[in-house]
């Protein structure tokens, strides 16, 4: 245990940054560009912050590290503060201090009216990502886990696209409706309880009557945030109509949350009604990746194709955490990362072109491999990962979910491997449509290549993806130990006969 | 005859001094200048501070007096604090919005001073009599300060219009205290308590006591009381709807408070319905009916409805934990309140007030900081965390739950989330909305600055404080149940 806050620090950085921002005063082009340096500087400080943490974390056990716990309502109510990480939530705490300055860099152009508030929001949006990874009590973790709504409303109305009051109303309302009954639960367990700590609870033998009704309880507010089918409808409307770095946080962190809730809270908690509810979840996450993957096949619109793909990408996700067996878990695990950093350059992909077309319709391109070669190769990478080719990050979670669901069910299994194929037809047909063919259209001709900005931008994403697939120990040893517990512990809580209370 | 005994006037000393320094400022308006508007407020404001400190000093004592009709304990000290503040809050608001407006009558502070000594004598009443005396105080003032305005014809039907639902609400009120009084034979709140431990739930006792709390239920303005509420608010001058929602509301909702664990303790189990059907229809309501509204104040007039349906909550679990729910909620209620008044009597267009929704188009680029401040007392409001409301569900909801009122609950997670469309579509307006043509101005006035600072500071960092808060609620909780 260490007494130096760091995971406090690493989660509130970003308000320092704010703060900073909030005051910058001065003509709308020097407000612009210091809110720009401000936010990057922080952003990346934070990375680094966050990286140096990473260096100091024992990869060997399972135990929560860097625990903070500060009494939040003394005498009166036994919440506290209390943070922590273990293996599973390092590396989503990772992923958002990760893409929170590349989504400020990608907006580095293409936000140019109201920068300072556009950078607040995003930093308020990082404060929120990381603290509620890193959360280990539920009623903080509650907090965190709404807070993402305020921002994230925000960006999505203020600089969307046309539609972007349906959509934002639509993503606020959607997601607040599934989280509230995520507090009633919380409530729900503290009034039997008389503790929201997450390590305590999972502790805890819940009656399985209670489960089941908790267990929906939580489902509704995470299979909103996955998004399972059939609650994503407000996913490919909030995508489209997002700026790019709002789809990038939206596909990278957000999505994750509704896993990791599955993970963290979902499984240890209510073990017996995971159990008896796995079935409900395969059908659902079965249909999404074959009913989605369908859907985006017919998608005209390059971020809705994504973003349906995204719903299919997730639905594995959901298969492997409830397969409830080792490879399962670790699948999930790895393609929550994976598809963190590949949706989300994807959808950097498809903002480059946009900034310079300001289209999302796939007919209006094409051919754009002789004039953007660099784009072509980088776009390839994200592609061929989403499609899960060997060798890319894609790959190994996929092939682990599959094994994992393998033990249980093979057909679940057989369903869901079409989704593989189905996923192969409709990125590669998207790659096609927009960087083969005839370079026609002068428009499109004109188009420049990758910017500095932009290679420095995909550079570590592509990095990643490749040393993902072609060497995921490094990724895998760290987040092993934790996800092994998950899995004994939740096979000796079915192991002893229910409690009678 | 009883021999004549001096009562101990220790434990009212804080209403004695406001009602002498009530009537020496209204001495004092009479005898300066009419015009002088802004002395009398000032001097109301003092007087109201002064009063603060004395409710402060006899904070944590128990006692009782004026034989046995009047008690002061923890709890009345926290709900006369709030009150006594939410007053003269009141009054700063007022300051440049009278000037505007032309109401500048040395009567208003006057009024608001014995409005707010209504207020004290309501919470510290232990006697249906002494009840009745301080909520009609309080009531008078209001339906003239309603109509305050009076050269306007919607000021004055505001105020006549409070006036008659007022006095039938009283009716019921006195109609139900008869009853009460007939089959109990006391008035005082502890024998009522021991006689109904005795007798338990008839059918007159029961009437008398829906009766009387549905007289309560229309200060609070809970569904399907709450008919006057919209009107008065929108017609009412923008400054004495702010007090409305402030002060009133938090005296009210005390007092049933009050009167459902004291007097009526013993048949928790027969009003727990009737406060669970109030409180649901008023969040239901306030959720729904605001949705239409293009008024602000008929907004906020809606909001305060379902507000008061989720304090209602706190009451139906009727345990510690939503008596403390209670006054969290009406403390961060109040303060919302007070930021969000603020803004609205900031704002001008022209020559006049900002009072429709689609004014605010745009506000988020011609002012920014305002529009900042009411987002973030719409998302507060709305109950989003990291902000202050939230806290203030959170602790109602937690009452429910422990009480296992897993209905109450539901529905009042569900309402919320549909208030939220309301309160997101200010926000939505303001950023979103491409401007109007007339620009809006912000009143540079310091108090409301100052105000609206405290109040935006409070929402935002009430995640990290909420201390002490909660164990002053706690120990009021507390001192109530014993």
């Amino acid at each position: 245990m260490m007494t130096f806050p760091i995971l406090s620090l690493i989660t509130f950085l970003p308000l320092v940054g704010v703060l900073f921002i909030f005051f910058v005063r001065g003509d709308d082009e020097t407000v612009a560009r210091n809110a720009r340096n401000t936010a990057l500087l922080t952003s990346v400080f934070t990375f680094a912050l966050s990286l140096y943490m990473y260096a100091g974390f024992d990869k060997a056990t399972a135990d929560f590290q860097f625990v903070e716990l500060i009494p939040w309502m003394p005498e009166v109510v036994n919440i506290n503060y209390k943070m922590g990480v273990d293996g599973i939530s390092i590396f989503f705490v990772l992923l958002s201090t990760f893409l929170t300055p590349i989504c400020i860099l990608a907006s580095w152009e293409s936000i140019e009216h109201r920068v300072k508030e556009y950078m607040i929001a995003f930093l308020l949006l990082e404060t929120m990502m990381v603290g509620m990874f890193c959360a280990l009590d539920m009623m903080l973790f509650y907090v965190f886990f709404e807070g993402v709504l305020i921002p994230m409303f925000v960006i999505i109305g203020v600089w969307g696209g046309k539609r972007r009051v349906y959509a934002s109303f639509k993503f606020f309302l959607y997601t607040l409706l599934g989280s509230v009954l995520l507090l009633l639960a919380i409530l729900a367990l503290y009034g039997k309880y008389g503790t929201t700590d997450i390590p305590t609870l999972a502790g805890v033998d819940v009656p399985f009557e209670m489960q089941k009704w908790l267990w929906l309880a939580f489902m509704a507010s995470f299979a909103v945030k996955v998004p399972m089918w059939p609650f994503h409808t407000w996913l490919p409307d909030a995508h489209v109509e997002a700026p790019t770095a709002g789809s990038v946080i939206l596909a990278g962190v957000l999505l994750k949350m509704g896993g990791y809730g599955f993970l963290r809270l979902s499984l240890p908690i209510l073990p017996e009604a995971s159990l008896f509810f796995a079935p409900l979840i395969f059908s659902l996450s079965v249909v999404a990746v074959i009913y989605t993957s369908l859907v985006a096949l017919a998608q005209e619109d390059m971020k809705k194709l994504i973003a349906y793909s995204s719903v299919a990408h997730m639905g594995f996700v959901t298969i492997g955490i409830f397969t409830l067996t080792q490879q399962g878990l670790d699948g999930a695990m790895f393609q929550m990362l994976s598809h963190g950093i590949v949706s989300a350059a994807l959808f950097l992909c498809v903002g480059v072109v946009y900034d310079r077309l300001h289209t999302r319709d796939i007919d209006r391109y094409g051919g754009l491999v002789k004039n953007m070669p660099n784009y072509a190769a980088a776009f390839m990478v994200f592609a061929l990962a989403s499609v899960g080719l060997p060798g890319t990050s894609g790959f190994i979670g996929e092939f682990l979910v599959l094994a994992g669901s393998y033990q249980v069910s093979t057909t679940v299994t057989a369903l869901a491997a079409t989704g593989v194929v189905l996923g192969a037809a409709y990125t590669l047909l998207l790659y096609k449509r927009v960087v083969f063919g005839e370079l026609v259209k002068p428009d499109v001709r004109a188009m420049k290549d990758l910017s500095f900005r932009e290679v420095m931008i995909f550079a570590p994403m592509v990095i990643l993806v490749l040393w993902m697939g072609i060497y995921p120990s490094s990724f895998t040893k760290p987040m092993a130990p934790s996800l092994e517990k998950v899995i004994t512990d939740f096979k000796a809580d079915i192991a002893q006969p229910e409690a009678k209370p | 005859m009883m021999p004549f005994n001096s009562p101990d006037l220790g434990p009212a000393f804080p209403e004695i001094s406001l009602a002498i320094l009530a009537i020496l400022l209204l001495m004092f308006g009479v005898a300066r200048n009419k015009e002088d508007y802004h002395s009398v407020a000032n001097l109301g404001i003092f007087a109201l501070i002064a009063v603060f400190a004395m409710v402060c000093k006899f904070c944590d004592e128990s006692s009782a007096t004026f034989g046995n009709m009047f008690v002061a304990d923890a709890f009345g000290s926290f709900m006369k604090l709030l009150v006594v503040s939410g007053s003269a809050v009141s009054i700063m608001l007022a300051s440049k919005y009278v000037e505007r407006e032309r109401v500048m009558r040395f009567e208003y502070p006057v009024l608001i001073l014995f409005a707010t000594l209504g207020m004290m004598l309501m919470i510290s009443a232990n006697d249906l009599i002494a009840l009745y005396m301080g909520l009609e105080l309080q009531s008078l003032c209001l339906y003239v300060l309603a109509s305050i305005q009076r050269d306007t014809i919607r000021s004055t039907e505001a105020g006549l219009k409070y006036f008659v639902l007022g006095a039938l609400s009283s009716g019921m009120l006195l109609y139900g205290a008869s009853l009460v009084y007939g089959f109990t034979g006391a008035t005082n709140f502890e024998a009522i308590a021991t006689s109904l431990a005795a007798q338990g739930a008839g059918v007159g006792i029961v009437t008398g006591m829906v009766l009387l709390l549905a007289g309560l239920a229309f200060k609070i303005s809970a569904v399907p009381f709450h008919m006057w509420t919209p009107d008065v608010y929108e017609g009412a001058p923008t400054s004495v709807t702010a007090f409305f929602a402030i002060a009133p509301k938090i005296a009210a909702l005390a007092l049933i408070t009050r009167v459902a664990m004291g007097p009526f303790g013993p048949l928790v189990e027969e009003w727990r319905q009737v406060i669970a059907a109030l409180s649901m229809a008023s969040m239901a309501l306030g959720a729904v009916a605001a949705i239409g509204q293009t008024n602000i104040k008929r907004l906020l007039a809606y909001s305060s409805i379902g507000h008061m349906g989720y304090a209602l909550v706190g009451l139906a679990a009727a345990n510690a934990a939503g008596i403390r729910a209670i006054m969290v909620y009406a403390t961060l209620y109040m303060v919302m309140s007070i930021g969000t008044f603020a803004i609205v009597l900031m704002m001008k267009q022209k020559d006049r007030m900002v009072e429709q929704i689609s004014d605010l188009a745009g506000l988020g680029q011609r002012q920014p900081m305002l529009a900042l401040a009411m987002t973030i007392m719409m998302f507060s409001m709305a109950g989003i965390p990291p902000l202050a409301g939230f806290f203030g569900k959170l602790f109602i909801f937690q009452a429910a739950v422990n009480a296992q009122l897993y209905v109450l609950a539901v529905v009042g997670v569900l309402t919320s989330v549909i208030a939220a469309y309301y309160y997101i579509r200010i926000i939505k307006v303001m950023y979103f909305d491409p401007a109007g043509d007339e620009a809006i101005d912000a009143a540079k006035d310091g108090r409301l600055n100052f105000l609206l600072a405290v109040s935006t500071a409070v929402a935002l960092l009430f995640i990290a404080f909420p201390g002490p808060l909660l164990t002053s609620a706690e120990a009021a909780a507390q001192a109530l149940l014993k």
